[in-house]
């Protein structure tokens, strides 16, 4: 194959999954000028790669190299992000309590629970991009991207049962979150 | 099943990842106990509001061209390197040297001044270099003030550093580089998302701009008070122009 057809192939088999890497690296570097940057690196990566793709989900192969460029890039550039997201996951391993997944809402509060304000969205966003990244990572290949746990796992290369787990703790974190929030909007009156 | 086991499989559950036998015990256990469906109708009322509202960021249009350009550009390096080694083979490598020779003889009498056409090609391959090993810049700022210092005590001089942000070319960072037998520095800039690595070394005298495109980049190279500049960057050479232009009027014009 020349290298003109190489690139060709590789765009018809890559090129369709730029918005999936985009939206992967937008939410883990979360600021455009980066998530181009890592994802411009992580196409040539890919690139460089390309021979050695034996077939199979061409979504997850990629976002498994865009996954890998994003957290090189963390760890480059924002290397506390990271390690609090380590530190929170041996804390709550040592103290399960410390996110205790039984966490009562206000009772009364459940109906309204899927009922967006505005500005509720703009707070959910937040919310999920204050979420360490190991964390934040598995809610957007899961919610967003609809993957499997197992597709999940391949990319973040880690065990299942601990895709598992973070999504289990990530939810459990917004879920407080947005449940306080609610309180808060409930005593106010809002 | 008892709360426990369905708290921790109330996820895979949701997700729809757990086997049918599974599937079948949790529902039977959620069908008797009020408390751990308040508990399953919860979470699923909160994965369907980060569902329809967490933002899905799709890529700016830009991004798929100037991929494509980069992958091109990448190919177009790639070819000529392997061409050269198929002609070594066939033509017979006494021929082919004296071939090469003559070649470069007549190059440096076109151009004795040490400014080689390698020089060009040595430039695009250092700015493509740049883009693909993460290694675009040493020192990160869009700050003139941090950037300039942090030369000091690396190089024999110190580079002007402008700050084009105002006119739409904002400064990303710097990096040391080696071209042409010696460090030189590399600013980096940006024009949307088309990085511009701006490379400076000493050089006497002076020379007007000078435009090459090679493997879809653009190169702009000129000299002045006491420094040769080299622009390079995918971006179109009318941009290029300008930049070179608001670089050469900030900078020093005599060393």
């Amino acid at each position: 194959m020349t290298e003109q057809a190489r690139v060709r192939r590789f765009e018809q088999v890559a090129l369709p999954h730029l918005d999936a890497a985009y939206n992967l690296a937008r939410w883990l570097t979360r600021n455009d000028a980066d998530a181009e940057d890592v994802v411009q690196e992580a196409f040539l990566r890919a690139f460089k790669f390309f021979d050695g793709f034996r077939g199979g989900s061409e979504r997850a192969w990629l976002l498994t190299i865009v996954r890998h460029t994003c957290f090189s890039w963390l760890q480059q550039n924002r290397p506390s992000e990271v390690v609090a997201g380590y530190d929170l996951e041996v804390a709550a391993e040592l103290d399960p309590a410390a996110l205790d997944p039984t966490f009562r809402a206000p009772s009364g509060a459940d109906p309204e629970i899927a009922l967006m304000h505005q500005a509720d969205e703009d707070l959910l966003n937040e919310m999920i991009a204050t979420l360490p990244p190991q964390f934040r990572e598995v809610v957007i290949l899961r919610e967003l991207e609809d993957l499997s746990y197992k597709e999940i796992a391949e990319i973040a290369a880690i065990p299942i049962g601990t895709v598992m787990s973070r999504l289990a703790r990530a939810r459990k974190a917004l879920q407080r979150a947005w449940l306080e929030r609610r309180t808060q909007e409930a005593r106010h009156g809002a | 099943m008892e709360h426990e086991g369905v708290a921790a499989d109330i996820h895979a559950y949701l997700d729809d990842q757990l086997e049918p036998a599974q599937v079948a015990s949790i529902q039977e256990h959620l069908r008797s106990c009020p408390a751990c469906t308040e508990l399953y109708e919860r979470q699923r009322a909160m994965n369907s509001v980060v569902r329809q509202h967490a933002h899905y960021h799709t890529a700016p249009r830009h991004l798929a061209r100037s991929i494509r350009s980069t992958l091109r550009a990448h190919a177009e390096l790639e070819r000529p390197r392997r061409r050269v080694a198929w002609g070594w083979f066939a033509s017979g490598a006494a021929f082919a040297c004296a071939v090469t020779l003559t070649v470069s003889l007549t190059l440096f009498q076109i151009d004795p001044r040490g400014a080689a056409p390698g020089l060009d090609r040595e430039l695009v391959e250092a700015h493509v270099r740049s883009l693909m090993v993460n290694h675009l810049t040493d020192v990160l700022s869009s700050d003139q003030h941090t950037v300039k210092p942090w030369f000091n005590g690396k190089l024999a001089m110190s580079p002007p550093v402008v700050d084009l942000a105002a006119e739409g070319y904002p400064l990303i960072g710097g990096r040391l580089d080696y071209l042409d037998q010696r460090a030189v520095v590399a600013l980096v800039y940006r024009r949307a998302a088309h990085p511009i690595n701006l490379f400076i070394w000493p050089e006497t005298g002076s020379a007007a701009p000078r435009s090459e495109a090679r493997q879809g980049y653009n190169v702009l190279r000129w000299t002045q008070g006491g420094m040769t500049y080299a622009a390079v960057s995918d971006l179109n050479l009318g941009e290029l122009q300008d930049f070179q232009k608001l670089v050469a009027r900030a900078a020093p014009a005599s060393g």
